[in-house]
């Protein structure tokens, strides 16, 4: 489990090595900032000096400088101090770190927190992101299912990807278009694949395993087909549907 | 009896099975729910394996007849899905229109391609270390209903899947694992209703049977395997008797055991569901449980709408062996003194073989089908007479029994019962009082193996070393093809180490099975004749499976780590 959770870590802290606080998504900060208001303030305080000789606004902490260090004293706490062990899963515990990296200047405050539940209607309305997306076992399956998205991106990922899908695509779920070679084309979303063969839900949900050998053509596109959002959906609208997903922490 | 009017009978039906069959294999279905009605034809669409036994009648019996006497020999290996856990792999595969579904240690799913055995997708569940499990973290595979999966977990949990994705759609517990239940059978998916038993009989559990909501997980029905005050059969755990000079346990219905760990059968007309109960807890010390401790090593029969019993019968009454009941349920319409008889076909681990009316209940015939001298034969109703023997002196068969869990099959072209049996096995049993502590382990043994030079290896449960050190002066294996109707052998073939493997036959009369020793063999259904082997490496401890797509016949077994495909060279 925590080599699970730590190999999930792995993915969304990638992108949060050795970078400066700035360059934190300001979603994970907001998301981290309520977490910590929720599970850390009552012993290091909104201050963040709760604790004798330890203050987390300074930036600079007594035991570790990576963002990887920090991960593992959050979920796996320090022996024989009051800092106990957190069950966060990736998603949070990203949060968490992008706010605990710019706590000395990001207000709180300034927050207005995406609305899980107005977002689910923009995402099953007006975002029409349930006419392929699907959730707790509603919705159709070409794009991945996101009924655990919230446990494995983190909110900057999430925000990213509603105004930049292909950037934040895994490749692994890349566009798949292969002809075979009496001409038959089938186009799906890649499961798995290895030197001879690949695997994918095609349009009609159904499990294929094509042989490379009997195709004609075989291409992996790495454009995501999902639309952006940054036009067509407001900004609150954006947090809205970044807080609904943050929610979905699966079964 | 064989040449037999009925008998032919049988084998035109099987001739006239094989034509529709051939019918159907024609065009390939494409991938569509499992409905209900699917589950109850399952014979009738052999290209797949829709159940952990291959139907409800679960006689591991297969269709399909591209694979022949006569090119068995040319079998090849196709691909090799390597599991990614250590220790036994007891699964059997479902192939449902071209995805193969697996379970693999401790509770991880696969959808794998069955041509080549690359993946779709993964599942995992962690079980909570709770978990208690007495012989190892096995599963033994999957339910599925419309486009859902049923897995049953080491730690108590009922969990439903997306078969397109493997995502949970939701997950209950069942059972508490702090208290020893677990979960390693493949779930029955019966109507609209998943139906699990719970294991834990080492632990002191109180079994049952329960059925839930396919949709919802939630529970239908509850069947006590030790029936509580009041209810019919409580009367068999027989209070102690007043200073008593041994340790007598009053309570000792409330942890009695009566676990489920292989997965039961169903006939969609009876609409009765039966399930083979195991050992009383504890295992040995069967002095402490006065009476006959009802329904520990029965086969029950179960309304399949309501749980309600309808009959019973109880082939180790008061079981001081470990005799378990759990082996597989095998329904078959066979004739019995002239006239056709819906039987239940039944090779026990107590070293009988038996044949019961599946409707009644009744006691239709008992016969060793090992030597077996815990009892002399069976009174007029089916009650085994029981020769304890003396303190000291071996008991065949021995602990782990003339089968187990292994699953047998039922070919009715050649109307033989197939079981993976052990042979020349026995223990020196002994009983050690033991108090029921929650969680902990609730044997009360004090056997040991009974061997030909003192402290020789001996049999175990487990798997042995690179070399047969326990030989064949400890027992050895052998499948053994039964004649229903008398009980007698048609044909034995003998393996040198014993054999947990189960027996696959088709209608081209080749039986699949395996052996410890990590052969995977094909033989002649009527003769017993070996037709071809291939040495897989591992030990087989799960039961071969077969299936067919785009025209070609494709055979599965789990050998040590390892799950192989074999098919007909190209």
């Amino acid at each position: 489990m925590v080599l699970a959770l730590l190999a999930a870590l792995s993915t969304v802290l990638a992108s949060a090595q050795d970078i400066h606080p700035a360059d934190y998504p300001r979603a994970d900060i907001e998301y981290g900032a309520r977490i910590y208001a929720a599970q850390c303030s009552t012993c290091h305080l909104p201050t963040g000096d709760g604790i004798a000789g330890v203050n987390l606004r300074s930036g600079k902490f007594r035991n570790v400088s990576r963002d990887q260090d920090l991960a593992r004293i959050i979920t796996s706490g320090i022996p024989q101090t009051a800092m106990p062990p957190f069950k966060f899963d990736a998603a949070d515990v990203a949060g968490i770190i992008a706010y605990l990296r710019n706590m000395n200047t990001f207000d709180p405050a300034s927050v207005k927190p995406g609305d899980g539940r107005r977002g689910q209607a923009v995402f099953e309305g007006k975002g029409r992101c349930a006419t392929c997306h699907r959730v707790n076992g509603r919705g159709p399956r070409s794009a991945p299912d996101l009924s655990d998205v919230g446990s494995l991106r983190s909110a900057g990922s999430l925000q990213r990807s509603l105004l930049d899908p292909s950037s934040q695509m895994m490749p692994i779920n890349r566009p798949v278009r292969a002809v075979t070679k009496d001409g038959k084309v089938i186009t799906g979303r890649r499961l798995n694949e290895d030197t001879y063969s690949v695997q994918l839900i095609d349009d009609q949900e159904h499990l294929v395993s094509l042989t490379k050998a009997d195709l004609r053509e075989f291409t992996i596109l790495k454009t995501s087909p999902m639309p952006s959002f940054k036009d067509t959906l407001e900004a609150d609208e954006q947090a809205d549907v970044v807080a609904y997903l943050l929610s979905l922490k699966g079964l | 009896m064989a040449g037999s009017a009925s008998q032919k009978w049988l084998v035109r039906s099987a001739g006239l099975q094989a034509c529709l069959v051939a019918l159907l294999l024609t065009g390939l279905r494409a991938q569509s729910s499992v409905t209900a009605d699917r589950l109850a034809n399952a014979a009738k669409e052999p290209q797949n394996w829709l159940t952990y036994s291959g139907g409800y009648f679960s006689q591991r019996y297969s269709a399909l007849n591209q694979i022949d006497l006569t090119n068995v020999r040319n079998l090849e290996q196709k691909w090799v899905y390597q599991g990614a856990v250590a220790g036994g792999w007891q699964t059997t595969p479902i192939v449902v229109d071209g995805v193969m579904y697996i379970t693999q240690r401790p509770n991880d799913v696969l959808a794998l391609d069955p041509k080549t055995g690359r993946v779709f997708w993964i599942y995992q569940h962690v079980p909570s270390p709770e978990a208690r499990v007495c012989c190892g973290s096995n599963n033994r595979g999957l339910g599925i209903l419309g486009d859902t999966l049923f897995m049953a977990t080491l730690d108590g949990q009922l969990i439903a899947l997306d078969a397109k994705s493997g995502k949970p759609l939701w997950r209950t517990l069942v059972a508490d694992p702090k208290a020893g239940y677990s979960f390693t059978l493949a779930p029955l998916v019966v109507k609209d209703e998943v139906i699990v038993g719970v294991g834990g009989g080492e632990y002191g559990i109180r079994g049952y049977i329960s059925a839930h909501d396919a949709k919802t997980g939630k529970e239908r029905w509850r069947f006590y395997t030790v029936p509580g005050p009041g209810e019919a059969g409580h009367e068999t755990w027989r209070p102690c008797p007043p200073n008593s000079a041994t340790f007598c346990d009053p309570d000792a219905w409330k942890h009695g055991g009566g676990s489920i760990w292989v997965t039961g059968s169903y006939d969609p007309v009876a609409n009765l569901t039966y399930w083979g109960v195991g050992n009383a807890g504890p295992d040995w010390s069967a002095d402490q449980r006065p009476g006959d401790n009802l329904y520990t090593d029965s086969v029950v029969a179960l309304d399949a709408d309501t749980g309600k019993l309808r009959w019973h019968y109880q082939f180790t009454p008061h079981d001081r062996y470990d005799y378990d009941s759990v082996q597989v349920p095998v329904l078959a319409d066979i004739n019995w003194n002239g006239g056709p008889v819906k039987a239940m076909l039944w090779a026990n681990r107590n070293g009988n073989f038996y044949v019961l009316d599946r409707i009644t209940g009744r006691f239709l015939m008992g016969k060793a089908f090992v030597k077996a001298n815990w009892l002399s034969g069976f009174d007029e109703r089916g009650r085994p007479i029981q020769t304890v023997q003396p303190e000291g002196s071996p008991t065949w068969p021995g602990n782990q029994g003339g089968t187990n869990w292994y699953s047998p099959s039922f070919s009715p072209r050649t109307g033989l019962f197939y079981v993976s049996a052990w042979e020349d096995y026995a223990t020196i049993f002994a009983g050690t009082p033991i108090e029921y502590r929650e969680g902990q382990q609730f044997g009360g043994n004090a056997s040991r193996p009974y061997v030909a030079v003192p402290g020789a290896p001996a049999v175990g449960g487990g798997r042995r070393g690179p070399i047969n050190s326990w030989t064949e002066a400890a027992g050895h294996g052998a499948v053994i093809a039964i004649d229903p109707e008398n009980g007698s052998h048609k044909w034995k073939f003998d393996m040198t180490d014993v054999s947990i493997a189960g027996i696959l036959t088709t209608a081209s009369d080749v039986l699949f099975t395996g052996s410890n020793e990590g052969y995977f063999q094909a033989l002649n259904a009527k003769t017993g004749a070996l037709l071809w082997k291939a040495s897989l490496g591992g030990p087989i401890a799960s039961a071969p499976m077969t299936f067919q797509i785009d025209g070609k016949q494709y055979v599965s077994v789990v050998s040590g780590l390892s799950l192989v495909t074999f098919a007909l060279r190209d």
